[in-house]
């Protein structure tokens, strides 16, 4: 299944801030865990998580920093601020919102009136 | 991790470094993340090679990556000039140096005023010493700069002493015309002092030469923009202290004029310096858009003096205006060749060079045709024997230049000669205008 552009875009900002939430994180484990969450139906193109980090940096809605990791190189780690949790806490209503009409459409669809193709 | 292996990823980071939107940081944070990936994948049980190639194609193309960050970073892709940078002290001792010197020049300039000398009531003074206050200071920026020896510096001392002392012992006439060409005339051959401190010991050789034509056009174009941001700066300076009653007028006049624009040649200098290989020059940009428009116009000037068979009404100073065309076409022809890389082949706008100089040769030769005709009917003057004299330094210039061009464009001669030709014939330039500052002034009696 392949999800379009668009969505994948506009989803891009939640689930990262999402995940920077459960902790702080860096590039390649914060893609693991997007793997990891949507049972590998959502992938993303690796390079271009970093575009979105640096754009939620700008923001002021992460924090990076640099850190020598046990690999012993050096690794850009990102911490959510408090103005990123109200973002998220944000976005999160915003797609509840999305999600709970959603619901309804397909409920109203395959509920009380069957006389589709399924029925 | 196999030494293959990491031959393949310092290749891959070397892709990625030419990307101006990826800055090295980013190549970095990449870095991590493809390694991470690629342990990732051969725990998983892929070869080396294999782990590397998914761990590229998932990372995704560079190209769309690269335009991503661009998206975000779009300031990369303007090239900003940072005067101090970070690392190393010499660009701050540069800039402090620089600062020091363009004060120095601002107050030289005001030095004459403590012997009662005024800018306004002794404009012959300043007009023939303007150069002299300014100059030696920007060639001692570049004695310092390139670390040239004391015999150098001594040698430079001497050429302007000279200069100053033959300039103010000839008995000008205030207001007349050779008082007027010493003006004009002097910055000229002065201007080559400050070439040979600015190409230092690489004077002799063609890039040195060429470095500083590029120099000097660079300098023109930031003091034209260094004017223009000191006329905004003034303007609102004597708006905001109209309010409160007080008139700027005679400040400025005195010292902001004076000083600023002493100063700005120094600053000028340091910045082209500077940032010579952070921004693209400007000037051959304008040479490359203004060289077709001046070679149609001229053109189209040649074809209505053949169509109307009307001759060039000479005035007395119908020449001057051939001699500022030359000097455009000069320039355009100086730029261009500055800015091109001597072992392309002819192209299209080569072509477009060649009919350039051309026509304006056949142009000045109509008017040259015309004045020789009637020269002695209006006699020599000062003015006409200085213009008549840049005229042919000009066409002598330009004439061999158009042949050599031609010679190029038939592919008989390399463009190394015509950059060997221009390069060389700058001190005839600088040698004419030390004759009419030195020679002509006495043969006219000072008039």
């Amino acid at each position: 299944m392949e999800i379009n552009k668009d969505l994948v875009a506009a989803s891009s900002t939640p689930i990262v801030l999402a995940i920077l939430a459960e902790g702080d994180s860096y590039g390649y484990a914060i893609l693991e865990r997007v793997r990891q969450l949507s049972g590998g139906r959502l992938t993303w193109t690796d390079g271009m998580l970093y575009p979105v980090l640096h754009r939620l940096e700008r923001l002021g809605l992460v924090e990076a920093r640099w850190e020598v990791a046990e690999s012993g190189r050096r690794r850009k780690y990102y911490r959510i601020t408090s103005q990123g949790q109200a973002q998220l806490a944000d976005e999160r209503r915003q797609w509840e919102a999305v999600d709970a009409t959603l619901r309804g459409v397909w409920q109203a669809l395959s509920g009380p009136q069957p006389q589709g193709a399924g029925a | 991790m196999t030494a293959s292996l990491e031959e393949e990823i310092g290749r891959w980071r070397s892709y990625l470094h030419r990307r101006q939107a990826i800055q090295p940081v980013d190549v970095a944070e990449l870095e991590d993340h493809l390694r991470e990936q690629i342990a990732g994948l051969t725990r998983a049980g892929l070869s080396a090679d294999e782990a590397f190639l998914v761990a590229v194609k998932r990372m995704g193309e560079l190209d769309a990556l690269s335009r991503e960050f661009a998206r975000e970073h779009s300031e990369r892709l303007w090239k900003q000039l940072v005067a101090s940078s970070p690392d190393g002290s010499e660009p701050q001792r540069d800039s402090a140096m620089a600062f020091a010197l363009a004060a120095l020049a601002a107050l030289l300039i005001k030095v004459p005023a403590l012997f009662g000398l005024r800018l306004d009531a002794d404009t012959g003074f300043y007009a023939r010493n303007l150069s002299l206050f300014v100059l030696p200071v920007l060639t001692g920026y570049f004695v310092w700069k390139r670390r040239l020896d004391l015999r150098a510096f001594g040698w430079f001392a001497a050429a302007f002493v000279v200069a100053a002392v033959a300039v103010n012992l000839y008995p000008l006439a205030t207001g007349g015309s050779t008082e007027l060409l010493t003006a004009l005339h002097l910055p000229v051959a002065l201007w080559l002092l400050v070439g040979m401190a600015y190409a230092g010991r690489r004077w002799n050789e063609v890039g040195g030469r060429m470095d500083f034509i590029r120099f000097s056009g660079e300098l023109f174009i930031y003091y034209v923009l260094i004017a223009l941001g000191g006329a905004v700066l003034v303007a609102s300076m004597a708006l905001v202290f109209q309010v409160v009653g007080i008139d700027i007028g005679p400040f400025f006049v005195s010292w902001l004029l004076p000083c600023g624009a002493a100063g700005a040649v120094v600053i000028g200098s340091w910045l082209v310096e500077s940032k010579q290989s952070v921004i693209e020059n400007m000037a051959p940009v304008l040479a490359r858009l203004f060289t077709p428009l001046f070679a149609a116009v001229l053109i189209a000037f040649l074809a209505t003096l053949l169509w109307t068979g009307r001759g060039i009404a000479i005035e007395r100073n119908a020449l001057l205006a051939f001699d500022v065309l030359l000097v455009m076409v000069l320039g355009l022809l100086l730029y261009s060749t500055s800015a091109r890389d001597p072992r392309a082949p002819a192209g299209a706008f080569d072509v477009v060079q060649v009919v350039l100089v051309v026509s304006a040769l056949l142009a000045d030769a109509f008017a040259l045709w015309s004045v020789a005709e009637r020269i002695t009917e209006f006699g020599f003057s000062p003015n006409r024997l200085a213009v008549l004299g840049l005229n042919v330094v000009l066409l002598v210039n330009l004439a061999w230049s158009a042949v050599l061009y031609a010679g190029f464009l038939r592919g008989k001669a390399s463009f190394g000669r015509l950059e060997r030709w221009q390069t060389d014939y700058l001190p005839v330039y600088a040698l004419w205008a030390a004759v009419v500052v030195v020679v002509l002034p006495p043969l006219f009696g000072f008039a």
